[in-house]
């Protein structure tokens, strides 16, 4: 069985010291290896982005596509091979501002793949632009009055659009941050884990300390049932998005690929490509 | 007896023009007759007028007619704007219910069928597609058990009382008909069919059913017209082959969704029209840097922008040869007939893998839609290859190396592995990478990797990259077009020959890598070449023009109002131009 420095390559990250997105990279290798996961097993399929990197910072096969669209690359792996264990991942712009779309129906189509989010409230890889996730009056390199759009609340999206996992974590809580992505990758349909990341760079605001002195951890609460999503909506409501921990999971739904009629419980990507005369004969005879 | 004739419906969209189509062409294919329709129609779904068209002949067809012999109108409007059409001595069958009139100067025979009334009283006007078409059948002489094989066929499942009651509204026509021409016309009385039921589809099912043989089991894709029916016919079959279609949210989801499933070893295309090909357009550019096989159908229509988007057009040339921003390698193909839009997508998908590049395969709205007769297709022209893919065992990998996905080699293709594979991890990106996939600026090895890319097509022909009817030596004409024109451009050469004017038929089917050397020939042994293409600029003849040369020889031929060409255009224009 692999462990989770099996799972790491000799890449250097170009990213910054101190990047949020580092720890993410760790969790990832240490949750695929918890779940006994071989390298050959995992694909890992990234936007574009500081954070969109991180696919080839893993030991894994890798995808690095194009801004905003990790998403349905990463569906069109699920669906041509359902033995894979797939993971889309990328920053706060990737995912809610050009990738948006994407987000909210692959939230609603559920195929079995794990979306984890690195959201930094800023855009790092451009040096420093707002996101649809900084906060009103944030001041950025294109928004110097402060930004006056409303901050997109991607939890509250995610719940409204049908999803069957919702997960929230902090890149510093990596012990949290690898259960999740754990129970992220072992659920049956689409699962959403957004985590802060800060950018040390060009996030003046939105610091590791100020993330440890506003969230609030969903462990807090007992009693705290998540298969219950009006209670999850409440409560994302209720702390202003900054509750950490798994938020909903909905175990009763089928993912896509189950309910697909006549889709293939096996590989896709193994079968013969082959029709036999008997076939094609029958698809002929319907033309005449 | 004649041996072909051509025959239209027309009225309201929504009112039953098209099962009366239906209806009408199968019962006509049962037969043994050649089949060549033509759809006018708009973008609203319930009203605006409409009209199918059906050329019927004994021998292969491929064109749309000048004129036509039988009109059915479900209203007014469908005579005032068809009868112009009707040669003289033709006939038009009408609903008695709006009054019908002949148009002043059209010399065409009336029959007002009371299609409306006859409907109502067996209990529904729905049925009034059967009266109508029952009316013209009569009035060809034809037999009509064979139309109510085919009656029962589109209603079988509907249960025998249903079957019944369209058999008696088909015989009502019928007999109302008769009895006012006093029996069947006899100028309209066709020789008989050979019998042998012809394959009968339209150009996006072939385009289908080819990717089925060709092994696609995947499609994502975003409904667009013309090119809805490709993902409409794929949904009724894939799932039988384990696989299904994926209703994306856009075209760039459905194109990066392809992507995904090829990457990861499925066989999985897109198609779309002029608006979601340029949605694609970054993408494309990610299959090419990447080296991933992607295979996308464009289905023409009017563009620019939202267009004329039911018309025909021929106009997306230099947006898909150019399109996607940097240099890569892609492959555009042109099928000219609807076998070669089935033998072409089996040809895409092995190009696509075999050089681990995106291919578009465009064809264009009449093309697609224009539903005809389709030669048997064959079994054993149904081959597959893979190229580099590699599928055994491969040997452990030093470490810290990754899999050479982008190893440098004579022919610039590299062995492809697929994700899930022991030993074969590398990675993939669309930043300039190294051999294993690595992210790379280094300027020696960039040179390297755009050489490597760019070289992989140096020696692409697909089979019959340029087909040619080229029976003169020192033709007056060549007439060079590309998909769906070739059947109209036949016709017209036999009038230009009958009047002593030689012409040779050159067909560009793959538009991209530029076939010169095959083509070449062709332009040289012509006094004249006439580029015949649905758009207003000449794309197709500046293609030639920037690959080949001939300026001094090359005129355009263009038409660009929607509609398809005539016969009788292009036999009027080329003598013009000669
Ligand atoms: C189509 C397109 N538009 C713009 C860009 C430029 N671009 C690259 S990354 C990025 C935003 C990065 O922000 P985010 O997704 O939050 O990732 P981060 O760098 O913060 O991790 C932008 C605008 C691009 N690569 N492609
Ligand atoms: S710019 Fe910000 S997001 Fe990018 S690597 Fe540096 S710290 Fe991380
Ligand atoms: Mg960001």
């Amino acid at each position: 069985m692999a462990t989770f420095k099996e799972f790491r390559n000799n890449v250097k990250p170009n990213w910054c010291p101190g990047c949020g997105d580092f720890s993410v990279q760790a969790a990832i290798q240490r949750a695929a290896a918890n779940i006994g996961l071989e390298p050959e097993q995992l694909a890992v399929i990234s936007g574009i982005g500081c954070s969109g990197r991180i696919s080839g910072y893993i030991n894994a096969y890798g995808l690095h596509g194009i801004h905003g669209r990790a998403l349905p690359i990463a569906q069109g792996v699920k669906l041509a091979n359902r033995e894979l264990t797939v993971i889309a991942s990328g920053g706060d712009g990737d995912g809610f501002a050009i990738g948006m779309g994407h987000t909210v129906h692959a939230i609603r189509r559920n195929l079995d793949i794990t979306y984890i989010v690195m959201d930094n409230q800023i855009y790092g890889l451009t040096k420093g632009q707002t996101s649809p996730r900084s906060a009103e009056g944030f001041k950025t390199k294109s928004t110097p009055e402060g930004s006056i759009e409303s901050t997109l609340s991607p939890l509250e999206i995610a719940l409204s659009a049908g999803a069957t996992f919702v997960a929230q974590s902090f890149s510093s809580d990596l012990k949290q941050l690898t259960g999740l992505i754990e129970a992220g990758l072992q659920h049956k349909g689409f699962s959403l884990i957004n985590v802060f990341s800060p950018c040390v760079t060009f996030n003046k605001v939105n610091t590791y300390d100020w993330f440890k002195e506003n969230i609030v951890n969903l462990d807090q609460f007992p009693d705290y049932d998540p298969s219950n999503r009006v209670a999850a909506m409440n409560k994302i409501m209720e702390t202003n998005g900054m509750l950490t921990g798994l938020i909903y999971q909905d175990k009763g739904r089928k993912s896509y690929e189950d309910l697909a009629v006549g889709f293939k419980p096996e590989a896709l990507a193994k079968q013969d490509l082959r029709l036999s005369r008997e076939e094609f004969d029958k698809l002929l005879a319907e033309f005449k | 007896m004649i041996s072909q004739l051509s025959w239209k419906i027309g009225g309201q969209q929504g009112e039953g023009v098209e099962s009366t189509d239906r209806i009408f062409s199968t019962a006509l294919n049962r037969l043994g007759y050649y089949l060549y329709g033509y759809r006018h129609f708009s973008s609203r779904i319930k009203g605006g007028h409409t009209n199918n068209k059906i050329r019927i002949s004994t021998k292969p067809i491929r064109a749309i007619s000048d004129d036509l012999d039988i009109l059915v109108a479900f209203d007014q409007e469908s005579i005032d704007l068809n009868a112009k059409e009707l040669r003289p001595g033709g006939v038009i069958v009408a609903d008695a219910k709006f009054s019908p009139t002949v148009p002043d100067g059209v010399g065409a025979r009336l029959f007002a069928v009371p299609i409306t009334a006859i409907a109502e009283e067996l209990g529904t006007s729905l049925m009034k597609n059967m009266v109508a078409s029952g009316a013209s059948w009569a009035l060809l002489g034809l037999p009509l058990e064979v139309f109510n094989k085919a009656v029962e066929e589109e209603f079988g499942r509907k249960g025998p009382a249903v079957v019944e009651k369209n058999v008696e509204a088909v015989k009502r026509g019928a007999d109302f008909v008769l009895e006012q021409a006093g029996g069947p016309l006899e100028e309209f009385r066709l020789e008989e069919a050979d019998g042998k039921q012809k394959l009968f589809m339209i150009g996006n099912e072939a385009l289908g059913l080819g990717s089925i043989a060709a092994g696609c089991r995947l499609m994502s894709a975003y409904p667009i017209t013309p090119a809805s029916e490709i993902m409409e016919y794929l949904i009724k079959k894939l799932p039988k082959f384990g696989g299904t279609v994926v209703q994306t949210e856009d075209e760039i989801a459905a194109v990066t969704m392809a992507i995904g499933a090829n990457y990861a070893g499925v066989r999985t295309m897109t198609a779309s029209a002029g608006p979601g090909l340029s949605l694609m357009m970054e993408a494309i550019g990610l299959s090419g840097m990447t080296e991933t096989p992607l295979v996308i159908i464009d289905t023409q229509r009017g563009g620019p922008s939202t267009g004329l988007p039911t018309k025909q057009e021929q106009s997306d040339i230099n947006a898909l040869i150019y399109g996607t921003h940097g240099e890569i390698p892609k492959v555009v193909l042109a099928p000219s007939t609807i076998e070669e839009c089935f033998y072409d997508m089996i040809e895409a998908f092995n190009v696509a893998e075999t050089y681990q590049v995106p291919v578009i395969v465009a064809t264009d709205l009449q093309l697609s839609l224009g539903k005809q007769s389709c030669e048997p297709l064959d079994f054993e022209k149904i081959v597959i290859e893979r190229g580099k893919l590699m599928t055994g065992e491969l040997p452990p990998l030093e470490e810290h190396k990754l899999f050479k996905r982008y190893e440098f080699t004579e022919d610039g293709i590299s062995p492809r592995v697929l994700p899930g594979a022991k030993n074969g991890i590398h990675h993939v990106t669309g930043v300039e990478h190294d051999q294993e996939g690595r992210p790379s600026e280094s300027a020696v090895n960039r040179k390297l990797m755009m050489e490597k890319r760019l070289r992989k097509l140096d020696s692409l022909r697909i089979s019959n990259a340029v087909k040619a009817d080229a029976p003169n030596e020192n033709p007056d004409l060549v007439i060079v077009a590309m998909g769906s024109t070739g059947g109209t451009i036949d016709e017209a050469r036999k009038r230009l020959a009958a009047e002593g004017v030689t012409t040779n038929h050159v067909t560009v089917r793959q538009l991209h890598p530029f076939p010169t050397e095959l083509l070449e020939p062709h332009l040289k042994s012509a006094k004249k070449v006439v580029v015949l293409e649905n758009n207003a600029t000449g794309q197709l003849a500046n293609l030639i023009k920037q690959n080949a040369g001939y300026h001094d020889k090359i005129e355009n031929l263009l038409k660009y109002d929607g509609t398809p060409f005539l016969p009788s255009e292009i036999h009027q224009a080329c003598k013009e131009l000669r």
